[in-house]
């Protein structure tokens, strides 16, 4: 394994200035990012979530090279990304949502060409890697548009494609498939887990829709205020905020449902009960329901959304039990 | 250098994507130098001799400003829509690239319809040094030469320094016209119509007097009213040395201090 992204003690400071009376303004250092330490592995797809204002966006410009850091130390892919920005930007790949590779005036095709000399990218790898990106992101019917002209998902996936047609061995994406609708967004995330499927390129995105996480990333990444609050998987963030799969059980006839040891009963109407599994598995508490007239079953996964509303709001979870 | 030329030629095919609106720049740069010019003849009306030069004396000043100004700021002016791109956060996109930032700011942009003026502006100067009676020599020849690049160099300088101030001052708006419009009209002039601490600040505190004046006078063979040597003149365009040290050291500070937006 080898570590592409590290970063210790990461901190960004901004001032900003405060309206305190009718003219007198008031500086305040605010530390958008306050102490983050990173280690992310090659091949790795990770998600980089929190609340707006979190230091979401701020920690993926420090490691792309764009914000000089206020303290800490950065390496991506064995470069200073501020001092070494122009030898760290042929290796990296980098979607703003907001802010655009692409020539404005010109059609798509042309940005993609203009693209490849000044990444100086050999030809024939990048009619490969064109080619790969037309077919998976069906880019054919808008190619000779201008790209102002273009829908925001067909801008998107122009974007994805600008970004990649380099061979960039690490990809940061900032919020990939905001405004998209629902095919976009299928089309953006299919493409991106082809692409992390593939194991060679380092996959960092930052997003609100959690769809995004539970489809491509194994490991999450939540900061809050500055400060990763969580860093593991998504089950693992269930488990420390104590979120439970829930067994929904509807019967035939009315009977009294049994309590179960290690499952939290909650009784919906005569005919529908929900055990919250806090300790039992699913299997050890069917077995126990098994007298029941029972008409169906289903078992309900915890909501990620849920819990990550749950941090977001501040609201104090239970640690892990 | 290949991918620098990749980013002119896209800048060329976005600009010319819209025909019309490009002639009618095109076309319409020129005005704002020939009212400059104008603007010396109308002078001449009322008085024979200004700060010393008659009239085809002065228009080889007014020339070689001319020159140098339109030039520059072809090649670098439109550097001061860098308050644009920090504004809008934009100057991320630019700072993701494996190109220099600043080469990037100007060639993205690169006005190509003030090359009217600029071509414009070397004709004036052309003419003005045919009209007036240089007794040539091949130091002055190299001098005439050299003068207006220094002067190309010193005003792009000028437009990233001024430029440059975006990055502490976001709204900077109208600030740096002062200097670069008015070092264009400053340099348009003999300094010797100038008097005080405003042409002592302009002239030898920022350096605008060896853009074109000090050149001219070694070029005319004229001594300089002030009391300046002669050999000034002849030296005068190395001011774009420090000007362009001040201005690297000004932008690369400024990049530091790049702060983005929120997104």
């Amino acid at each position: 394994m080898m570590t592409v992204i590290a970063a210790h003690g990461l901190r960004k400071e901004f001032t900003v200035r405060v309206k305190v009376g009718w003219l007198r303004r008031d500086r305040r250092t605010v530390a958008a990012v306050d102490g983050v330490d990173l280690a992310i592995e090659r091949g790795e797809m990770v998600g980089y979530i929190g609340p707006n204002g979190a230091g979401k966006s701020t920690t993926l410009k420090m490691l792309t090279g764009v914000l000089t850091p206020t303290a800490g130390q950065i390496s991506v892919c064995g470069f200073s990304p501020v001092r070494q920005r122009t030898r760290l930007a042929r290796r990296i790949g980098v979607v703003f949502g907001q802010r655009s590779q692409l020539w404005w005036d010109l059609p798509l095709r042309e940005s993609f060409d203009l693209l490849r000399h000044i990444y100086r990218v050999p030809p024939a790898e990048h009619a490969v890697r064109l080619r790969r990106c037309r077919s998976l992101l069906d880019l054919d019917e808008f190619l000779d548009t201008p790209v102002r002209q273009l829908s925001l998902g067909q801008r998107m996936r122009g974007e994805l494609t600008a970004a990649l047609l380099h061979g960039p061995e690490v990809l940061f994406l900032d919020e990939p498939t905001i405004g998209l609708d629902v095919v976009s967004k299928q089309a953006v995330r299919g493409f991106l887990a082809e692409l992390g499927a593939t194991g060679d390129v380092t996959l960092m995105l930052t997003t609100h829709d959690l769809a995004d996480i539970e489809k491509l990333c194994r490991r999450l990444l939540v900061i809050d205020h500055g400060r990763v609050v969580h860093d593991g998987t998504i089950e693992a963030l269930h488990a420390r905020y104590g979120s439970r799969r829930r067994v929904v059980v509807e019967l035939e006839s009315p009977e009294a449902p049994p309590e179960v040891p290690g499952a939290t009963l909650t009784v919906v109407s005569p005919l529908r009960f929900e055990y919250d599994l806090t300790g039992a598995t699913a299997g050890e508490l069917l077995v126990r329901l098994a007298g029941l007239p029972i008409r169906d079953v289903s078992i309900v996964e915890p909501d990620i959304e849920d819990v990550v509303a749950r941090l977001y709001t501040g609201v104090p979870v239970t640690d892990a039990p | 250098m290949r991918a620098y030329w990749a980013l002119l030629r896209g800048q060329a095919r976005s600009q010319t994507s819209y025909r019309l609106s490009f002639a009618i720049d095109f076309v319409s740069n020129v005005w704002a130098t020939v009212l400059d010019v104008f603007t010396v003849f109308v002078l001449f009306g009322v008085t024979r001799s200004l700060g010393g030069l008659d009239l085809r004396e002065a228009l080889v000043v007014t020339g070689m400003s001319a020159c140098a100004f339109a030039t520059g700021d072809m090649l670098v002016g439109n550097i001061e829509r860098i308050t644009l791109y920090v504004r809008t956060g934009r100057f991320d996109a630019v700072l993701v690239r494996p190109l220099r930032a600043l080469p990037q700011l100007v060639l993205l942009d690169l006005p190509l319809h003030k090359l009217s003026r600029a071509a414009f502006g070397t004709t004036v100067y052309l003419v003005a040094l045919g009209a007036a009676d240089v007794a040539w020599t091949p130091s002055r020849v190299l001098l005439a030469v050299v003068a207006p690049v220094g002067g190309v160099v010193f005003f792009g300088a000028v437009f990233v320094i001024t430029a440059s101030v975006a990055f502490w001052w976001t709204e900077s708006g109208e600030f740096g016209n002062a200097f670069t419009y008015g070092g264009r009209d400053f340099t348009s002039y003999p300094i010797s119509v100038y008097s005080g601490w405003f042409r002592n600040a302009f002239a030898y505190g920022l350096g605008f007097a060896f853009v074109s004046y000090y050149p001219a006078l070694a070029l005319l063979g004229k001594p300089d009213p002030i009391g300046l040597p002669g050999w000034v003149g002849w030296l005068a365009p190395l001011v774009a040395l420090p000007a362009t040290a001040a201005a690297a050291l000004i932008w690369r500070a400024g990049l530091r201090r790049y702060t983005s937006t929120g997104s």
